[in-house]
């Protein structure tokens, strides 16, 4: 039987979470259809249709669906699932919005946040912030499923030539409504996608400081800019900066943790990473017990001189 | 307005668990529990609607074991008016949770319902979104700001790349994130006070639901550590490192 892979997109570009959640569904079956939810979508279902090992693409495109509200989503999603032996959608927070109450309206469990397929119906996932990996078996139907997307690897060879197909639409629930976004603007890579990830912690001590002092060596580096909770939680960066249990994912070649002490909330959103860096004055830091690399001292000192050695 | 908050009993965050040596479950016997720390945003949402006089009346629930009952105790002495335990000794997943808190619901019959986003033991983030499912609620999930006005509510949530607004009509459920709001410190008269709050007991078979499991674990691992690296004396060993070493750069 087939699997369906929900699409992640801005209704211009197929983003690349969809590609490594295709890689995902690879695993489960060689019959891969792809739902482009949207409104004029069109560039993002040719897109999906190129897709390596993709063979079909369902496009719903209208109105309702513009913003992906989760009410639209669901019953969109539900209303075709039961097609299909699999339903996989990004562990992104669009993913992890709609695809639970999609589950829920065909009364089937969910798995959220695999980073393995070990067969069609049994799949691991972190529990306890990634300190302890479960194997999980299910038994419903249609297995619902959600992809932590750096586990995956992109086949972005573009090799696919699928045939797209139109899919009705969903009417508005007209109980949920979209009403702004604020999306911060960056000329930097995606966080979960970056080569190379600079994170900061609570000991860059201000705003200011996170971006005077981290901002040269990322940009030197062509890396994305990430931060602990605490970081985060006391205004010295954005929330979608996070990094951790809670926040996102990362799996970059090179994470640099600059000032930041390592608590485990914060090494389950990055312990996955090739080489991890650490610069902290606190030798004891947990930090240090999974980095490759670190550096004792001070960070004002240490990252500017960092900048210039590259 | 009456509103309804989920709470779970789970490991406590400082908690590092433990694999059973059959592999077959995390050892949580003889560990400090405590509330999800998302649940306790999610009652200190619910109080802060009271105390603005939005919310007349709040009604905790917890599921689970007998000393789920703590867990609603604490939420009793932050603000919430009174508790619901549904007790079942059975291991209950989110599909289950969320058909269990849609059958009191059904009873309690409150205008918004509070959960935390995820709950950090199975770190699943469904019940939620499934609970909005069953209910044929709208849903604001990952919520960092939450104003009602009237029959709707406005919810500023958590999204990758920045911040998304939306309005929801009641009633709804909404989901926490970390920067909603900073839960208070309980006084001492308040867990005094909590004790004398009343909370009623039911059963899964008393809601009539079916709890059974769908989801296997077949076993738990702890994933493979990763070793500590070393200690490098200067910027430029770092770099040199970074270079000839982890060819990284």
């Amino acid at each position: 039987m087939s699997v369906l892979v929900i699409a992640e997109h801005d209704n211009h570009q197929l983003k690349a979470a969809t590609l490594k959640t295709i890689a995902a569904a690879r695993k489960i079956s060689s019959d891969i259809h792809v739902l482009v939810a949207g409104h004029q979508c069109g560039a993002v279902a040719e897109a999906a249709a190129k897709a390596a090992g993709v063979t079909k693409v369902r496009v719903a495109d209208g109105e309702a669906l513009a913003h992906q509200l989760a009410e639209n989503m669901g019953t969109l999603i539900a209303g075709i699932a039961k097609e299909y032996e699999a339903v996989l959608a990004p562990a992104t927070t669009a993913g992890k919005n709609y695809l639970p109450r999609a589950a829920a309206l065909c009364d089937m469990a969910m798995v959220s946040d695999i980073v393995a397929v070990e067969s069609a119906d049994t799949f691991v996932r972190p529990i306890y912030a990634g300190n302890v990996l479960a194997t999980v078996k299910s038994s419903d139907a249609v297995k619902f499923v959600t992809v932590r997307t750096t586990a995956f690897d992109a086949d972005d060879s573009n090799s696919g030539s699928a045939a797209i197909e139109a899919v009705a639409a969903v009417a508005d629930s007209g109980k949920s409504r979209f009403i702004s976004a604020e999306m911060a603007k960056y000329d930097r890579p995606e966080l979960t996608a970056a080569r190379v990830v600079v994170s900061g912690g609570r000991a860059l001590a201000s705003a200011d400081n996170f971006k005077s002092v981290l901002t040269p060596l990322a940009d030197k580096l062509g890396a994305a800019l990430g931060a602990s909770r605490a970081a985060v939680d006391a205004g010295y960066a954005p929330n979608d900066y996070q990094v951790g249990q809670t926040g996102k994912v990362v799996a970059p070649d090179i994470y640099f943790a600059i000032g930041i002490s390592g608590a485990i909330q914060h090494l389950a959103g990055m312990s996955s990473s090739k080489v991890i860096v650490a610069i902290n004055k606190d030798e004891e830091a947990p930090i240090f017990q999974v980095a490759d690399y670190g550096i004792v001292g001070d960070l004002f000192t240490i990252v500017p001189e960092l900048e210039k050695a590259l | 307005m009456k509103v309804l908050v989920a709470v779970k009993r789970v490991v406590d965050y400082n908690v590092k668990v433990r694999v059973k040596t059959d592999g077959s479950d995390v050892d949580i016997a003889n560990v400090k529990m405590s509330m999800n720390p998302f649940d306790e945003i999610a009652v200190e949402e619910a109080v802060r609607l009271k105390e603005a006089g939005k919310a007349s009346e709040i009604v905790v629930v917890s599921l689970g074991v007998t000393q789920c009952q703590e867990t609603i105790r604490t939420a009793l002495a932050m603000g919430a008016d009174r508790g619901v335990l549904v007790e079942t000794d059975a291991t209950l997943q989110p599909l289950a949770v969320a058909k269990l808190l849609k059958a009191v619901i059904d009873k309690e019959q409150p205008q918004l319902v509070i959960l935390g986003k995820q709950a950090i033991d199975d770190d699943a983030n469904q019940t939620g979104q499934m609970l909005a499912a069953l209910t044929g609620f709208p849903q604001g999930t990952f919520a960092s700001k939450v104003d009602v006005a009237g029959n709707e509510l406005t919810v500023t949530r958590e999204i990758d790349g920045g911040l998304e607004t939306l309005q929801i009509s009641l009633p709804a459920v909404i989901t926490t994130d970390l920067r909603l709001n900073e839960p208070r410190f309980i006084k001492l008269p308040n867990i005094m006070a909590a004790k004398k709050k009343p909370i009623e007991t039911l059963t899964p078979a008393a809601l009539n639901v079916d709890v059974t499991p769908r989801l296997t674990v077949v076993k738990v691992a702890e994933p493979a550590a990763r070793a500590a690296g070393k200690k490098v004396a200067s910027v430029a060993e770092l770099v040199e490192k970074l270079r000839t070493e982890a060819k990284v750069l």
